[in-house]
């Protein structure tokens, strides 16, 4: 159980007073002895680890052909799903396998048959030696000297001047026309503000687009709203992204509204935007017990019950309230546009 | 097997010998093989991660090649086939690209095969180089000279990130189409030009008809292309520089220990390309992911409940769930802090200290060598709890931007879950930072206690005297030389802030600031065992050896601890 | 259910839901009134039935005559389908004061649940359970039912019904398991922090079309497992669960010495 002397305390010297000096450090013993694998010694061993590599690239093969005959033995242009499942799984099976198959017979052969003794290679520092960088700044300066940029600032302004303007004439077209007519006043109008030709506009539903009548709209309901018949106008999407809205009717009594919003809603029926005041995700998780809105995206939740005003979560406004009302037969329309913009913030939201 | 004109002496293949000829005498390809063929890698599992990330974007070059063929990049609005698969679609309306996606999915063989594939290996692809960062970051790979190779990494990574987000959109379901107004939402959160940044996107008002088409150039195009560049630069500098090698006897910063490029590297590198292929190959074939014929054609009144991005987004997606509602009007102009802190601010913060780390530290150690060899983690402490700070910060953002799902999957409120990774975004990182710095420094100080004394052998010893002792196993040499080789830097030293005559030393403010960041780095260290303190340990060492002169009874480990304790009372 | 699978690959599978999908279009137009969902009136005797039932096991929260006390609300024209939907899911009876009740194994068998929801119709009218017709998936027209089923139920009930959170600890129960009449009843009258679908917002072809499309969506999914579901987030648990450490495991070995 004697311990053997590391190679480090090799160089032990005596030094005059006799004790024993050690070196700051340890010195590096070098690559430990290779040790060799079963298949080196054994040449049945060596003689499986060979089997085995074939086998696998056979496997890969085999693989293959099973993928190419899914592709032929599954048809998808039918109305059979299980077609499209079995596709799928057959094709996808051979082609993984197809991989797998000569990858793992490819490394499976370098670590077991190919020469595992590890050699060694020197590195180079990246920084050149001084003579050649003394070489290299003596290039550089004499390419400067020919150029005789050095002696010509005027040459040297202009140039950078026209190299640094020129992209211009590429950027200004191409960023000019990326916006379309860059008329951000549209965030500010919907849909809402009149029916086209200036007639009212009515609520319907989303997306069956029946108008809606205010006896259809019992408590505790929940309606999903766009502009009725909104689909025929030019810009349907833009304009569905801003006016989309949710109607809900609660007991007028529950209703906390300010005098100049009183008659913004009809019998208890109220209509806010269903765009998020945070960031655009339609809000419209209503809770008909607490009367909160929630937003799946980010989770603000709106209270309903007061001017829809941020509870919990990321957003900061309450959700714009549409004025509603109805006419001779009971069916629910706007009286004008939101009062604010919908939606997300912007710079010039307040001007 | 080198393909040199003139070497009458193996015995080659004269088909290939007349090959090799070709491009020699054109290419000169035998200066090239010369140079390259032989060349060495070290072998370590952990190196590989790299190649997952390089092989997973090879995947998604050759799936995504199979599905531009199908996909129909345009916002054009169009009725579903009333006698196409799947049943849930038939009339509806919706745009071509969401249209052609389907399409692909269900009447195209093995499309949905490649489409499955080409995004399992998006997540991958981010995935790895994730990874891998952290691997080049917890083992100080980034050093001097390969700091501007981790800026191409790095930059690699945000490329990464891009190529997933426009790729992900391109279907135009509900899920993207959501997405898209998020995005849109925090373009309009920017000061100023927010608008007018909007409008550029869409081509003027969200969602517009332009959005998709530009998406599929810049993911089919601009991204791959500039993805393509970098990773030839990347492999490039690895080459130049030579591979970094974890330390270990006969390892030195002058020398690269391992197995020839050729054939050793090219049956492991390249069969591992085919072994990722496959390992994705399967998961498409088995496993259903972005099934959009699910989420249905956009439409801008619709989301559904778990509306997340990717999981690379993520943390995006949580720091905005996190942020309370905050907002100013200043003279009338509106800043939305709720927005900028989470979704611009804090994400670019993240971002330079990650891109800027290998400068920063070097700054701070005013280290001017080269390194080759990496450091354990545990070597290098501050910057281990630095990172699995950094960590902690991601995972409590990503895990908000999931909070929804952990509130119905834990039966937790969800206003509960959010206010505690409010609280945890706080504390996570610094108790993290601390807790790990103190375990790398655990495990420093159980490598000195194993240098010094060796293993543990669990075999009790009882002299004469009446004293146990356990008999230690000491280090070979080359066991011992991991644990004894790294260096463990001391904190700057300045000079004093007067001179010798008692004036104020210009510039020793700013370097007493450095010497401070030093400290912070610094000032908590373990030396690694020296000579010296072997030597030491081992002459008063009698609890490590056994004697041989002494009498003494061996207690094996069937007459367990209870007869010990019995002997010794 | 079976039966309706393997008729839908069936190759006149198309033109019967064509004809359907038409025949939805009339009737949508013809059929705008709301008609109140009837079942087949219910005998004295079941009534009374019922109100013992009632009185032994519910009276405690919703008062001896069911008009309600502190702890529970007044059923007094709740209608036939609320109670059905509350008893049959095993939400009522309930077991303890929870931010929502929660489905759980039935206490009473249909019979009785019929009894009960006897009794409480008795005491005022309300929606009365859905007829067989009403609720048959075969009848409906999926891909309709879709999209309804995105803009009204989807942001909390999931794109396929995998369920969702709510705020305070109260969530949207998945779909999966839930009957036809069971979908139609909640729809009709909106338990707990549901909003009601009265016939007006959504007609009973709508809720019909609803049902078919989440009996569609409970087929397996085409590309393999459907993995919970859940969208991107478990899709990206299941990248590392699966795909990372598979690879990383490759990797190991690749890395490994051979013995």
């Amino acid at each position: 159980m004697s311990i053997e002397q590391p190679r480090g305390s090799h160089d032990l010297q005596q030094s005059e007073s006799g004790e024993v000096e050690h070196p700051e450090r340890f010195e590096n013993p070098g690559l430990p002895p290779h040790r060799p694998r079963l298949g080196d010694e054994d040449p049945k061993a060596n003689k499986r680890s060979e089997h085995q590599v074939v086998v696998l690239f056979v496997i890969s093969i085999i693989a293959t052909i099973a993928a190419i005959w899914g592709f032929f033995a599954f048809p998808v242009d039918g109305l059979q799903v299980g077609n499209v499942r079995m596709s799928t799984l057959v094709i996808g099976l051979g082609l993984g396998l197809g991989m797998l198959g000569i990858g793992v017979g490819a490394v499976h052969w370098a670590k077991t048959l190919m020469n595992d003794h590890e050699k060694v290679e020197e590195r180079h520092p990246q920084r050149g030696d001084d003579a050649t960088r003394a070489e290299a700044v003596d290039i550089m300066r004499e390419g400067v000297e020919d150029s005789a940029i050095a002696r010509r600032p005027l040459i040297k302004g202009a140039l950078g001047t026209a190299v640094a303007i020129a992209p211009l004439s590429f950027l200004v077209p191409l960023i000019g026309n990326l916006g379309g007519d860059w008329d951000i006043s549209k965030f500010r109008h919907t849909a809402w503000a009149s029916a086209p030709g200036g007639g009212r506009r009515y609520l319907a539903t989303d997306p069956t687009d029946r108008r809606i009548k205010a006896s259809e709209v019992t408590r505790g309901s929940m309606v999903h709203v766009q502009p009725w018949r909104l689909e025929e106008e030019e810009n349907f999407l833009e304009e569905k992204t801003k006016a989309v809205v949710i109607l809900m009717r609660l007991d007028p009594k529950l209703l906390k509204e300010p005098e100049e919003k009183k008659d913004w809603s009809y019998d208890g029926i109220v209509a806010y935007s269903k765009v998020c005041t945070h960031v655009g995700c339609p809000v419209a998780l209503y809770e008909q017990q607490t009367h909160h809105v929630l937003c799946p995206c980010h989770q603000s939740t709106f209270d309903i019950t007061d001017q829809a005003k941020v509870i919990f979560g990321p957003a900061k406004r309450p959700l714009p309230q549409l004025p509603i009302t109805v006419d001779e037969e009971g069916y629910l329309y706007a009286q004008s546009d939101f009062h604010e913009p919908v939606g997300p913030s912007f710079w010039e939201r307040e001007r | 097997m080198t393909a040199a004109t003139n070497a009458p002496a193996e015995k080659a293949d004269p088909r290939l010998a007349a090959a090799a000829d070709f491009l020699d005498t054109r290419v000169g390809i035998s200066k090239i093989v010369k140079e390259f063929a032989r060349k060495i890698f070290p072998d370590h599992w952990s190196f590989l991660l790299g190649e997952i990330a390089l092989y997973s974007f090879i995947v998604l070059l050759i799936s995504g090649t199979f599905l531009t063929m199908f996909f129909v990049p345009s916002m054009a609005e169009t009725h579903y086939p009333t006698d196409a698969l799947p049943v849930t679609m038939q009339g509806v309306q919706m745009s071509e690209a969401y249209a052609s996606t389907i399409h692909m999915s269900f009447h195209v063989r093995g499309g949905l095969l490649m489409r499955q594939i080409h995004h399992w290996a998006a997540l991958l692809f981010v995935g790895a180089m994730v990874v891998h960062m952290l691997r080049i970051f917890f083992t100080g790979a980034f050093r001097r000279p390969r700091e501007l190779n981790w800026l191409v990494g790095f930059t690699l990574l945000i490329m990464g990130l891009l190529a997933g987000f426009s790729g992900y959109s391109l279907p135009d379901d509900v899920l993207s189409g959501n997405g898209l107004r998020i995005a849109d939402g925090v373009a309009l959160a920017i000061p100023i030009i927010g608008s007018y940044v909007s409008f550029a996107l869409f081509g003027g008002e969200f969602p517009g008809d332009d959005i998709i088409p530009r998406l599929f150039t810049v993911h089919i195009l601009l991204v791959p292309g500039l993805i393509l560049a970098l990773i030839a630069v990347h492999l490039f500098l690895i080459v130049w520089h030579k591979h970094t090698q974890y330390p270990g006897p006969g390892r030195t910063q002058k020398n690269v220990v391992g197995f020839p490029l050729f054939p050793i590297y090219t049956a492991k590198a390249g069969g591992f390309f085919f072994i990722v292929f496959g390992v994705i190959a399967l998961m498409g074939a088995t496993m259903s992911i972005n099934s959009v014929w699910n989420y249905g054609p956009y439409d801008p009144s619709v989301v559904s409940a778990g509306a997340q991005p990717d999981w690379y987004m993520l943390f995006l997606e949580g720091s905005l769930r996190l942020m309370p509602g905050l907002e100013v009007v200043i003279g009338g102009f509106t800043l939305s802090l709720a927005i900028l802190i989470p979704g611009v601010i804090l994400p670019g913060l993240l971002f330079t200290f990650l891109g800027l780390y290998p400068f920063i530290e070097r700054a701070v150690t005013k280290d001017t060598g080269e390194h080759h060899l990496l450091d354990r983690p545990r070597n290098a402490a501050t910057r281990t709890a630095l990172g699995a700070g950094f960590l902690a910060v991601w995972f409590v953002l990503i895990g908000a931007g999931a909070n929804d799902l952990i509130a119905t999957h834990f039966n937790v409120s969800l206003n509960l879950i959010t206010w505690i990774f409010r609280i945890l975004f706080f504390v996570l990182p610094v108790v993290t930072f601390l807790v790990t710095k103190r375990i790398c420094f655990g495990l420093q100080r159980k490598d000195r206690e194993l240098a010094l004394h060796g293993h543990e052998t669990g075999r009790i010893v009882r002299f004469a005297s009446g004293e146990f002792i356990e008999v230690h196993q000491p280090l070979d040499e080359y066991e011992r030389w991991l644990l004894v080789s790294h260096d463990s830097p001391a904190p700057l030293q300045i000079d004093p802030p007067e001179d010798a005559n008692g004036v104020a030393r210009p510039g020793y403010k700013k370097e007493r600031r450095w010497q401070k960041l030093s400290q912070f780095f610094y000032e908590d260290r373990i030396e690694p065992v020296t000579p010296a303190e072997l030597a030491a340990a081992q002459s008063h060492g009698e609890h490590d050896e056994l004697p041989a002169t002494e009498a003494h009874e061996e207690i094996t480990s069937e007459d367990s601890a209870g007869q010990i304790e019995a002997r010794t009372h | 259910m079976k039966a309706l699978a393997a008729g839908r690959r069936h190759r006149l599978a198309p033109v019967v839901l064509m004809t359907l999908a038409l025949l939805f279009t009339g009737v949508v137009y013809a059929a705008l009134a709301p008609s109140p969902a009837q079942a087949e009136t219910p005998s004295a005797g079941e009534v009374e039935a019922g109100e013992k039932l009632f009185i032994a096991n519910c009276s405690t929260c919703h008062g001896m005559n069911a008009q309600g006390t502190d702890h529970g609300p007044s059923l007094i024209g709740v209608g036939a389908a609320s109670v059905h939907f509350q008893v049959a899911t095993g939400r009522m009876p309930m077991d303890a004061n929870q931010p929502q009740a929660e489905a759980k194994p039935p206490q009473f068998d249909e019979a009785e649940t019929q009894q009960l929801a006897a009794y409480v119709a008795s005491l005022g009218a309300g929606p009365g359970i859905p007829s067989e017709e009403q609720v048959d998936p075969a009848l409906g027209d999926a891909a309709n039912g879709g999209l309804i089923f995105r803009t009204n139920c989807a942001m909390c009930h999931n794109a396929v019904g995998a369920g969702g959170a709510l705020t305070n600890g109260k969530h949207a129960p998945p779909l999966y398991d839930s009957t036809p009449t069971e979908l139609y009843e909640a729809m009709l009258t909106g338990p707990q922090s549901m909003p009601v679908f009265n016939d007006a917002t959504l007609t009973p072809d709508d809720k019909r079309d609803i049902i078919a499309y989440l009996m569609e969506q409970r087929e397996p999914s085409p590309g393999g497992f459907s993995l919970g579901a859940l969208g991107p987030v478990s899709e990206g648990l299941w990248a590392f669960a699966i795909g990372m450490s598979v690879l990383i495991g490759f990797a190991v070995w690749i890395g490994a010495r051979s013995s």
